[in-house]
């Protein structure tokens, strides 16, 4: 049956678009799988290359942004330091010079102009009110202080949360702060050393801030302590490039 | 359908038929990165180039590109040039790509971009294309510059970062807020529609009898 119902198909066809009723939809060529295929295989082949070129070219002005951004974060958050060092932590204890970098939690051992350590820096991220605030602080092992801290990113509310990052009168508390931080509402504090007055508007971010560090800090505080007393004194040594 | 001219092609996508105030496309962007005019000039010029590029590829391989996987040949071309425009504002200015966040990457889905290459330059000359294009771009950049300089003036008190107001000034933040934007959007809407309204309202008793409603062509 089909194979003489297909010539008449074939005859009706074969009259061309003239012959279709006004309902029909206009002929349109298939295209075969394999031209499919083809076409975005080689457009996404191109546009790998225009990607891979595009950060190329950005890549180095791009690394320089962020040595630059991490460098005056860390001068910023450790007060004066000169120069600083990335230790590793690996297996539990900080090296400058681990087998390979790549998944390993980092410290910054900054440098005064004498090449005597003066603190180190670590960044810290956790969840803030609308979004992960990734901040850095500076951190004094030998009196366990908090020299200074400084958020690096933050998508909080503008005008709020995000004057955690901006506000100097919240900023400079971490000046010299002891630890663990304790935060206050406005005219609540004692006048101690750990505490951190909030600003008002912005409870919850500031409190992240606040528990970002104390985290941090609970967390990493013994390697840093162990890895401290080894170049404490010893910095003569260290910048002569002794192997720690 | 009456061929447009090149004029035409290229005002379209700036006012009359204005992306963002009568398409009521792309309001992800234009609610969400528009608290500070820096961030919304920065997201309408990178869309605007992702447009452009995209829409002078599409219409140069529109022959080549079989119907069937057209919409990922489209989405394929505007990724490329998102990830290129992301690059780009991360090296060009970093302190505003940070505050930018996802919403670069998410120019791929701005229906602005992919709209305009299905309607318009997968069917046009790539010279036609690239006016459409420019214009449309324009259209949202200028939109993009409205909100921004409502919002952050209200919200912030400035205007790219400079002080409008002195000191006495108590910014009102909800305007840089979520809020903000949906309230900036709704009255720059309004101000249109009331324009529009106004402009009609002056054109009909010559053209019409009184009481006829009907648009130009339309059933009466």
């Amino acid at each position: 049956m089909s194979e003489r119902k297909l010539p008449m198909a074939h005859v009706h066809g074969g009259h061309g678009n003239g012959s279709r009723g006004p309902g029909a939809p206009p002929i349109q060529v298939e295209a075969s799988s394999l031209r499919l295929v083809a076409t975005l295989a080689v457009a996404g082949a191109v546009a790998g290359m225009a990607i891979v070129t595009a950060f190329r070219l950005t890549k180095p002005s791009i690394d320089e942004h962020n040595a630059a951004d991490l460098a005056a974060a860390v001068t910023e958050v450790l007060g004066g330091a000169k120069t600083y060092k990335t230790a590793y932590l690996e297996g539990g204890t900080f090296t400058l010079e681990p087998r390979d970098t790549a998944g390993l939690d980092r410290i910054y051992v900054g440098y005064d102009a004498n090449g005597q350590p003066d603190g180190v820096a670590m960044e810290a991220a956790e969840p803030g009110f609308q979004d992960v605030i990734d901040l850095i602080f500076g951190f004094d092992p030998s009196k366990g202080d908090v020299i200074g801290m400084k958020v690096l990113h933050n998508l909080e509310t503008p005008g709020l949360g995000a004057r955690i990052g901006t506000d100097s009168s919240f900023l400079d508390q971490f000046d010299d702060a002891s630890t663990p931080l304790l935060g206050v509402k406005e005219g609540q504090g004692k006048g101690k050393k750990n505490e951190v007055v909030m600003i008002t508007g912005s409870t919850i971010s500031s409190r992240a801030v606040i528990k970002i560090i104390n985290d941090r800090l609970g967390a990493i505080r013994k390697p840093v302590e162990t890895y401290w007393s080894t170049i404490a004194g010893t910095s003569s040594m260290t910048s002569a490039g002794g192997g720690l | 359908v009456r061929k447009t001219t090149a004029q035409e092609d290229f005002l379209r996508g700036i006012w009359k038929e204005n992306p963002v105030l009568v398409q009521l496309l792309g309001m992800c962007p234009t609610l969400a990165v528009t608290g500070t005019v820096d961030n919304a000039m920065v997201m309408g010029i990178a869309t605007f180039f992702v447009l452009v590029g995209s829409s002078v590829l599409v219409a140069t391989f529109k022959s080549v590109i079989p119907k069937e996987v057209r919409i990922s040949g489209y989405i394929l071309i505007i990724a490329t040039f998102v990830q290129i425009a992301d690059f780009a504002t991360h090296a060009l200015v970093p302190d505003i790509w940070k505050q930018l966040g996802p919403f670069v990457p998410l120019i791929v889905v701005n229906c602005i971009i992919l709209g305009r290459q299905e309607a318009f330059a997968s069917k046009n000359t790539v010279g036609r294309a690239t006016l459409d294009a420019v214009g449309t771009g324009f259209g949202f950049i200028i939109t993009m510059l409205i909100m921004g300089s409502a919002r952050e003036i209200i919200g912030d008190g400035t205007w790219l970062g400079h002080p409008l107001f002195g000191h006495h000034y108590q910014p009102w933040v909800i305007m840089a807020l979520p809020p903000g934007g949906f309230f900036t959007l709704g009255f720059v809407l309004l101000a249109i529609g009331w324009r529009k309204g106004r402009k009609a309202e002056a054109v009909r008793p010559r053209h019409w009898p009184h009481g006829v409603t009907s648009e130009v062509g339309g059933p009466v």
